[in-house]
């Protein structure tokens, strides 16, 4: 295992993280504030309890789920399209390093930013609404298993692009549309029923319903189904980089 | 003894069906500096860029220090250090970073006296501190060796390491690329520059549209290829070559109306002053005349011909 190799990598991602501190940190934070402001506090005062939680208590889950998926998205696909792009990549091809520890050093640098995101968020919230976490264990895993699932779904989406266009493209054409359908500002009962039926083929209600289990004890789908298909999803993007380093797709001619 | 680096019967076709290496088999022995020259397009990068691991070989085997550069990519990568021709660098980061990170991703622990040794030698300490993207293209050359240097290779590749650089960055690399081989360090360069392959290497192969055409001691190469002409149109056609004139390099062509004097580049031109009083002593008379350098197309016509 070479451990220098990944040392380098994740203090080289996590070093960009400082230099764009307000992007990487202060932008979502700023932006969840303003949800929180304008459907918590404002319009939240008016809406009644969801099944027992207030309402500006009960988006909190999915407001940091929102984050913590563009964010793990868009940090990971940059990190891996930026050497790409700049042809840099050259020399983590030619380096003494297997595929297993340059994902290590771009996912797990993606991630522990998205964790450091959440949790900031999550304190953030607290200065606009009460809430309580029940599960605090539950809650920072689902956290953690999140941003890693997103981190290798971004680098996946790095690899992938071939211009800037389409590193934009995923997380804002299809992964926002999936959060704000998902249960981030309503529970999925509140649905028609042939709806209801429509959303469990959307897999961000699984990571947003486990996540509110976590805070609340309460949830759409039952806390087992969410952390099955999180740990599936998890899978299948590590299926998805094991075929792209073995065929070098988009990496080695 | 056993080659630092083995290249055996390596083939590499793209995806488009471009074939651009073919059977290629080459021994680069420990400590020696090779130049690899060739046309643009002939697979020199793409040859490099396979015994580095950027591009997978279509099939064939490499060894590298003794080592398998598939099945034991670690211990054969860990040997090697390259300088592409592109100027890929970071932009955001500082010279120090860029370089101290090319170290740990080759394996190898921390070690700041090193890297400042690095540096210094390449003219970039006063330059550390600064992001890579506020530094001149030459800077930006030296850094892409500092990082390839960082980690302390036994082989080193540089491809086209001197295109588009300056009169002063060209001596230093010379100077610092004798300097690594006298380290023992093993150097395989590309070049377009005849001089430069001459003046640097020890050994030179010359490769054209994916075949090593030939491979030899620098010297030697010289002798054969450094030649100049001149071609003389005559007035009126000669039947042969005048006696007087039989010991001189001398071919007639073109039915007669086209004389051909062959010299060392390397020489004086006091015979092609000699030979032109020669002719006029003979009243031979000629309407035009021309010279011409042999260049590295020629030299490579003509061993495709040969």
């Amino acid at each position: 295992m070479n451990v220098h190799g990944v040392r380098a990598i994740y203090k080289f991602e996590m070093a960009r993280m400082w230099r764009t501190l307000m992007q990487s940190i202060a932008s979502p934070v700023i932006s969840t504030c303003l949800y929180f402001v304008v459907f918590g506090s404002a319009i939240g005062s008016r809406m009644g309890d969801i099944n027992g939680v207030s309402y500006g208590a009960f988006i909190i889950p999915g407001l940091i789920m929102l984050s913590l998926l563009m964010q793990s998205i868009s940090n990971a696909s940059f990190g891996i399209y930026m050497p790409k792009f700049s042809g840099t990549i050259y020399e983590v091809l030619s380096a003494p390093v297997s595929y297993v520890e340059v994902v290590l050093g771009y996912v797990g640098a993606a991630a522990t930013k998205s964790v450091i995101l959440g949790l900031i968020i999550l304190v953030t919230a607290r200065l606009f609404v009460p809430y309580t976490i029940l599960h605090p264990f539950w809650m920072f895993a689902f956290l953690v298993l999140t941003s890693v699932t997103f981190s290798l779904f971004g680098f996946i989406i790095g690899i992938w692009a071939d211009g800037f266009e389409k590193l934009q493209i995923v997380p804002l054409m299809i992964v926002t549309p999936l959060v704000f359908l998902g249960g981030t500002f309503y529970s999925i009962d509140m649905l028609p029923a042939i709806w209801q039926t429509i959303t469990l083929f959307n897999p961000v209600v699984y990571l947003i319903s486990g996540f509110r289990w976590a805070f609340y004890g309460v949830s759409d789908v039952h806390v087992g189904i969410s952390v099955g298909m999180t740990l599936f999803f998890l899978a299948a993007c590590m299926v998805a980089i094991w075929w792209i380093f073995k065929t070098g797709y988009r990496l080695r001619s | 003894m056993q080659p630092d680096i083995s290249v055996q019967n390596v083939s590499k076709v793209y995806s488009g069906g471009f074939h651009a290496l073919k059977e290629v088999n080459l021994d680069i022995q420990r400590g020696e500096i090779f130049a690899l020259l060739g046309p643009n397009g002939a697979g020199k990068t793409t040859l490099i860029s396979i015994i580095c691991g950027i591009v997978n070989m279509s099939s064939g085997r490499v060894l590298a220090g003794g080592h398998d550069i598939v099945t034991d990519y670690r211990a054969a990568r860990s040997k090697i250090g390259l300088v592409p021709q592109e100027l890929n660098t970071d932009a955001f980061e500082t010279v120090w970073d860029t370089v101290t990170f090319s170290r740990g991703l080759f394996g190898k622990a921390a070690n700041p006296a090193h890297i400042e040794k690095v540096l210094r030698d390449l003219s970039l300490w006063d330059k550390r501190n600064n992001r890579i993207m506020a530094l001149s293209g030459g800077m930006k050359r030296r850094v892409m060796i500092a990082k390839a240097l960082s980690h302390e290779p036994q082989i080193l590749f540089l491809d086209e390491p001197t295109a588009g650089v300056d009169v002063e960055l060209r001596r230093d690399m010379w100077n610092m690329v004798r300097g690594l081989r006298d380290n023992g360090v093993t150097i395989i360069l590309t070049t377009h520059y005849i001089e430069e392959a001459e003046e640097m290497a020890d050994r030179i192969g010359v490769i054209r549209a994916g075949e090593i055409i030939l491979v030899e001691d620098t010297d030697k190469l010289m002798a054969k290829l450094g030649k100049k002409e001149l071609r003389l149109q005559l007035q009126a056609p000669l039947e042969q070559i005048p006696g007087a004139l039989a010991l001189e390099p001398l071919s007639l062509s073109g039915d007669g109306y086209e004389l051909t004097y062959t010299f060392d580049a390397q020489q004086e031109q006091a015979g092609v002053a000699r030979l032109l009083r020669q002719l006029g002593d003979h009243g031979i008379e000629f309407r035009d005349l021309q010279t011409r350098e042999s260049s590295l197309e020629d030299i490579f016509v003509g061993l495709v011909h040969e």
